[in-house]
């Protein structure tokens, strides 16, 4: 029987159930006009959330459930960061869904459940509780992809999402009744001690191979990736800039679960495994990059390659690593956000905006939303100052840590040609003549003119004092400050 | 005592750019005055450095330090010595006088423009400034951003091409380097470039370093092989562009040899000197023929550059040979110096015959050279100029051209009179060049009709001009005070060039 401590751990997850199941019930009874209200309550709601998580938060570690949830530092950072993530999608997105008449109560209600399980995902202390917290993310997901019912684009990437997403269930679920043999529990704490003398390392291998497909899929690195350009590009552009951030901190947690709370005595093995994956992602990544025309089929290789560095900090396999790599989410969040953001700025009833050429002498039209997206691209590039530079710089610091040399240099030529195709896009904006036909405009609302703004200078502002936020992610694994 | 001159000095133009971008494309004119306020501030501010800076000391001085980011231990770090004021006074000084040529010259978006040149100037000031090799690497690599826009929006037909090919070249050398910063970062625990020069490290980890700041450096000076980008970026790049290229950041290069690649791995330097110079040779003489057979006067003073610029890399690895080889110090004093003037008077002298390219430029919106001819006739005033920039350019003596060459070619005889010998080739091929250009553009009779129709230079364009005149001559008659302000710096590179850190 849980007590009531249990229930106070996982306040912030009951709240946010709640509340969505209320916001689901008010939508049924609201008229559409009034869905303005729905908009900013969900915003509302999210907001709360961020307060309780970090008000709640215990000194140290605290489990509920028998160790089936952790409240830890690690997550709490990543729990932030998601929930603040959606609520930029949720202001991003409104003016896009109601050009598009997909202004509807189901958006904010799957979205919430989206992050409700991305927040169990990465609490997760047992392997049951990470599998249930994917699956309520996956599953909502594919939802949203297919939101707009009408495109058969849309309904085409939701069914190629859930019939990949669903091997990648069943291939982690398969390699954890495996680990489960192996070790014969499923709590990752007790893994952690049970994993070095296993009686059958060989079928504990195995599982740890099924269940890196599965972690694999979930960042999106190669060769799992396929699913990747086609959601990225299928998707309702404002379901895009959800997937392609919060989603990615859940990503993390979830490595960082199984990886080194389960199976961190076997860090050896999967620390070549995810340095194979990684030069796999940098590679593809950056290379198909180059040739797309679609800015979000661009922006969804160029994940793919974030995620690539993202496996160099966790190959390190140390606090340092982690707190490299998880710095590394929230940048890539951060940057994915405020790229999406602009395309959302711009699209319009009729106008996807997202071809590249669409971006075309945008600096004459609009040179506020052209330095955004500048900001947005060279943080990308890892250019500094720009925050995204030192996200690269600490992931290429801790693959040296880890004596990956190789590996950090092959990242850093890999950083060449990536830079290729975002400053494609400045060039385009920048130096390009306006299209003929082409209305450049910005959407009107304020929020998202304001919330865009700050989301894309903080990637200078973070460039130029990263400082507390990496000691925030260095704390959260145990590192002090010099 | 005001101790944050420097980041003043920093953050001034680059904070001074905002109004001049929210000034906007309404009111250009505003935009143009407050861009040349701030650059002219930021230049009275660079000037209060000299009272300040005791030239006999040859410490770092004027230090700021500010825990940057406390869980890595990375400071921001900023500090001069000598040779870091003469380049600030030179990147002031330039500064100004893109913003007043660029004046009525950019009429598209000139708040844009004007911003773009105003942090770049912060930045490049910031590079010369770091003592901490992070802090360096963002400066670094951050101004490629706004010379990249620069190119890419105010510059020629081919700019496009020019500016990622610009970006991109940088970009590839920068980058190893920093996998090098790294790997000191993890061995030393911090980026301070000054316990950087005292770890010691094995002669396979200092060549491993020595090649990735090679590499970076070299594509910044730009050195053989990898000098290809410059041709293109200077011949698109606008006026400016080209004049802040050639004048300050090519330099950027040069400084960055004197404070990662002597300081942090002297033996492997030492060990590779023979490479530094040939290639630098190289550049002197082969890239001063191909110089000679350009067509187009901005290619040719580009590849004039790169010749040029072969004698500031020369004369800091020679001082190897001499102080290593023949312990020889005071010649090999003698060849840095010469570097450093020869950095300081190209800065003075490119940024002056890119000017005067740019003058005609707007007035025939053509570089061939055989477009011109007899220009003498109708723009008497802007020949006297053009013909003392292209002397300077030669190495006449009397010019600031002459003296940092003929230090650098004093040195390298001592060391190697082969070495001497090529080098001093330059004096006849960079005569032959820019004397032949002069002949062709200026003398002879007017061929094209355009010609005819040329006006001479107004008031602003001959400010410009007497600006960087005054420069060239007060440097090649008097250089005794940039001697004097280096000196001290100079003598203590060299002296630890002796150090081994094996």
């Amino acid at each position: 029987m849980p007590n009531f401590n249990d229930i106070l751990v996982l306040l912030p997850e009951f709240y946010l159930v709640a509340a969505a199941c209320l916001l689901l019930l008010l939508d049924a009874f609201m008229k559409p006009e009034q869905r303005g209200l729905l908009h900013w309550l969900s915003i509302a709601v999210l907001l709360v959330a961020v307060y309780l998580v970090v008000a709640g938060q215990p000194d140290g570690t605290a489990t509920a459930f028998n160790g089936m949830f952790v409240r830890d530092r690690v997550a709490e950072i990543l729990k932030v960061f998601a929930l603040l993530c959606t609520v930029l999608v949720f202001v991003y997105a409104r003016p896009y869904l109601a050009d598009r008449k997909l202004f509807v109560g189901e958006f904010y209600t799957l979205a919430i459940f989206a992050v409700i399980g991305i927040m169990l995902l990465v609490s997760a202390g047992n392997l049951v509780t990470v599998y249930l917290g994917l699956e309520l993310l996956t599953l909502s997901s594919y939802a949203l992809v297919a939101l707009n019912r009408d495109s058969p684009l849309s309904s085409e990437a939701a069914i190629k999402y859930f019939v990949l997403g669903a091997l990648a269930s069943g291939m982690l679920l398969y390699g954890m009744s495996m680990v489960y043999g192996a070790t014969g529990t499923l709590s990752l704490a007790q893994l952690h001690g049970a994993a070095a003398h296993s009686a059958m390392p060989n079928l504990l291998l195995f599982g740890l191979i099924f269940m890196i497909i599965g972690i694999g899929f979930k960042l999106g690195v190669a060769p799992f990736h396929m699913w990747i350009p086609d959601v990225y590009q299928g998707a309702p552009t404002a379901v895009t800039v959800f997937i392609g951030s919060a989603p990615k901190l859940a990503a993390f947690g979830m490595a960082y679960r199984l990886l080194e709370s389960g199976l961190g005595d076997l860090a050896q093995h999967w620390q070549l495994m995810l340095a194979v994956l990684a030069v796999l992602s940098l590679a593809i990544g950056n290379l198909v990059a180059i040739v797309q025309s679609n800015l979000k089929r661009l922006l969804a290789y160029s994940t793919i390659s974030h995620m690539g560095y993202l496996l160099l900090g966790l190959v390190n396999a140390g606090p340092e690593g982690y707190a490299a790599a998880m710095f590394y989410a929230i940048s890539y969040a951060l940057m994915s956000t405020a790229a999406f953001g602009v395309i959302l700025a711009l699209a319009r009833a009729g106008f996807e905006c997202e071809e590249i050429d669409d971006f075309k002498g945008l600096n004459q039209r609009s040179p506020w939303m052209a330095f955004l997206m500048l900001l947005a691209m060279f943080s990308l590039a890892g250019v500094p100052p720009l925050f995204g530079f030192f996200a690269k710089l600490l992931v290429l610091q801790a693959a040296i840590d880890a004596n990956m040399l190789w590996l950090a240099i092959v990242g850093a030529v890999f950083a060449i040609i990536g830079l290729y195709y975002y400053l494609r896009v400045v060039k385009v904006m920048y130096f390009d003549k306006p299209q003929d036909g082409v209305r450049l405009e910005v959407q009107q609302d304020v929020s998202l003119r304001w919330m865009l703004s700050l989301n894309a200078l903080l990637l200078l502002v973070l460039g130029l004092c990263w400082g507390p936020l990496l000691g925030w992610c260095r704390a959260a694994f145990g590192l002090v400050s010099a | 005592m005001f101790n944050h001159l420097l980041s003043l000095l920093i953050w001034l133009p680059v904070v001074g750019a905002v109004p001049v971008l929210l000034a906007g494309s309404a009111r250009p004119n505003l935009a143009r005055w407050l861009a040349l306020l701030m650059a002219v501030l930021t230049f009275v501010v660079s000037l209060f450095l000299l009272p300040q800076f005791n030239a006999a000391d040859s410490a770092m001085q004027l230090t700021e330090s500010h825990m940057w980011i406390a869980s890595l231990g990375v400071h921001y770090g900023l500090a001069v010595d000598g040779i870091s004021i003469a380049l600030i006074l030179l990147t002031t000084f330039v500064g100004i006088l893109v913003i007043v040529g660029a004046w009525e010259v950019i009429q598209d978006k000139p708040h844009q423009y004007m911003a773009a040149m105003l942090v770049l100037e912060g930045l490049m000031i910031g590079v010369f400034c770091a003592t901490d090799a992070l802090l360096f690497y963002v400066f670094f690599e951050a101004m490629l951003i706004p010379m990249f826009i620069l190119i890419g929006i105010w510059g020629g037909p081919r700019r496009v091409y020019a500016t990622l090919k610009f970006f991109i070249y940088t970009f590839l050398g920068s980058i190893f380097m920093l996998i090098g910063l790294i790997y000191l970062y993890l061995k030393a625990g911090t980026f301070d470039l000054h316990t950087l020069a005292a770890l010691p490290l094995t002669m396979q980890e200092q060549s491993w370093l020595f090649f990735a700041f090679l590499i970076a450096f070299a594509v910044k000076v730009p050195m053989v092989p990898v000098h290809t980008w410059l041709p293109d970026a200077h011949v698109e790049a606008p006026t400016g562009g080209s004049v802040v290229l050639a004048a300050v950041m090519l330099k950027i290069g040069g400084y960055g040899f004197l404070r990662f690649s002597l300081p942090i791995v002297p033996d492997a330097s030492e060990h590779f000197a023979w490479l530094v110079i040939a290639l630098s040779l190289v550049a002197v003489v082969y890239i001063g023929y191909v110089a000679l057979v350009q067509e187009d006067m901005k290619k040719l003073v580009a590849y004039s550059s790169v010749a040029h610029m072969g004698f500031v890399t020369l004369g800091i690895f020679i001082a190897f040979m001499l102080v290593r080889g023949a312990g020889d110090v005071d010649m090999a004093k003698l060849g840095m110096q010469g570097a450093m003037v020869q950095m300081i008077s190209h800065g003075f002298v490119s940024g002056a015959m890119f000017t005067c390219i740019g003058v005609m430029y707007d007035r025939l919106h053509t570089r061939s050279i055989k477009d011109y001819g007899g220009v003498i006739n109708v723009m008497p005033w802007f020949g006297f100029f053009y013909v003392l920039f292209a002397m300077a350019n030669s190495g006449l003596p009397g010019t600031s051209g002459f003296v940092g060459e003929f230090m650098v070619v004093l040195a390298s005889f001592k060391a190697n009179p082969w070495i001497a010998l090529f080098a001093a080739f330059t004096l006849i091929i960079g005569a032959a060049y820019t004397l032949w250009m002069v002949k062709r553009v200026l003398w002879g009779d007017i061929t094209n009709p355009h010609v005819r129709e040329m006006k001479e230079i107004n008031g602003r364009e001959a400010f410009v001009l007497i600006a960087f005149a005054a420069a060239v001559l007060a440097l090649g008659i008097w250089p005794q005070p940039l001697i004097h302000l280096m000196d001290a710096s100079v003598s203590q590179l060299v002296q630890q060039l002796a150090v081994h850190k094996i």
